[in-house]
């Protein structure tokens, strides 16, 4: 699968051609550079391994095995790499990939963000129950309470699995059938419809 | 917060429509597309309110139609919008006109600002 590596950027929205007001996700895909292909021979499967961002330039930040990793590829150390298995993109080693290279308008997408840290949540926000429901009839602090979670001496425990409060968030998550509506090659804009998961400036991966 | 403004810079047309304010009577040429027909609907009123900022600047034009008010809110950057012809100019002194929903018949009326030449 294809993909880029890019940073969200936020939200905006805009007319298409059908007067429609339609709101979109900025990405901002520089363009990354190939830091090792991976062949069926050498690795038992293919695949390219991008790298985007640079990363800080302080000492110690980079580790020697990551130094020499960038070194082959002939490249700065990059804040992040990704491998895009069964890549059908032509690029050797220390080859740069634009977002033409991969997307036109209208392309649809997938994209791969980390979630916004939500902490620690209860069920209705969590896993959207629906809580008590009645104020009143004898009900007190429990209005968003998660119920029963399971018979009592049989099975006399909790079965695994069981939805409850807990850290919420912060998740790898993956968004299909996104469109692209824009390409802004000067400035390596994507504009794509909907929303992408993550917070502003964090890492997301643009597949197709 | 550039790169947005950049962004929706690149992806809008700007719409050259004459300046009005609240209280003005309008004539919006609206473009409309029907399957593969297009064609032109004209609302005419008086503008309401005119609010937002940027993209999301809207305004709101309200008419009496077979006595029953009709409101309709325009984007001003919407391409949809083919013109807006100023018939009148009205004196009102408020920004907001919400005061004319609850006022039928004359008392609806917006006096017209006239416009006196100094000599």
């Amino acid at each position: 699968m294809n993909g880029i590596i890019g940073k969200k950027i936020g939200m905006t929205s805009i007319f298409n051609e059908d007067g429609r007001n339609i709101s979109c996700t900025i990405v901002e895909a520089a363009p990354n550079v190939v830091t090792q292909v991976k062949s069926e021979d050498t690795d038992g499967y293919s695949a390219i391994q991008l790298s985007h961002g640079e990363a800080k330039a302080k000492k110690g930040r980079t580790s020697k095995a990551l130094q020499g990793h960038f070194d082959k590829a002939g490249t700065t150390p990059k804040r992040k790499s990704i491998e895009f298995r069964d890549c059908t993109l032509d690029k050797s080693l220390g080859d740069t990939v634009a977002i033409s290279d991969i997307f036109e308008e209208g392309d649809i997408v997938r994209a791969i963000g980390k979630s916004k840290g939500k902490g620690f949540q209860g069920v209705v926000k969590r896993y959207n129950f629906r809580g008590v429901g009645d104020a009143t009839h004898g009900q007190h602090n429990r209005l968003r309470a998660p119920g029963s979670i399971g018979a009592a001496s049989y099975p006399a425990k909790v079965v695994k699995g069981m939805r409850m409060a807990g850290r919420m968030g912060g998740d790898r998550v993956t968004v299909k059938n996104l469109q692209v509506v824009r390409i802004l090659e000067d400035k390596n804009l994507l504009l794509i419809k909907g929303a992408i998961p993550g917070h502003k400036g964090s890492i997301v991966v643009i597949e197709k | 917060m550039d790169l947005i403004k950049y962004a929706t810079e690149q992806c809008s047309v700007a719409n050259e429509l004459p300046t009005f304010r609240p209280g003005d009577n309008v004539n919006v040429s609206y473009r409309i597309v029907e399957g593969d027909k297009e064609r032109i609907q004209k609302y005419r009123g008086d503008v309401l309110q005119i609010k937002g900022h940027g993209l999301t600047k809207t305004f709101t034009v309200r008419k009496m139609s077979n006595g029953v008010g009709v409101e309709r809110i325009f984007p001003f950057a919407s391409p949809n919008i083919v013109s807006v012809d100023v018939l009148k100019r009205g004196k009102v002194r408020r920004a907001k006109l919400y005061y004319l929903r609850e006022l039928v018949g004359k008392k609806a009326k917006i006096k017209e600002r006239k416009f006196i030449s100094k000599k």
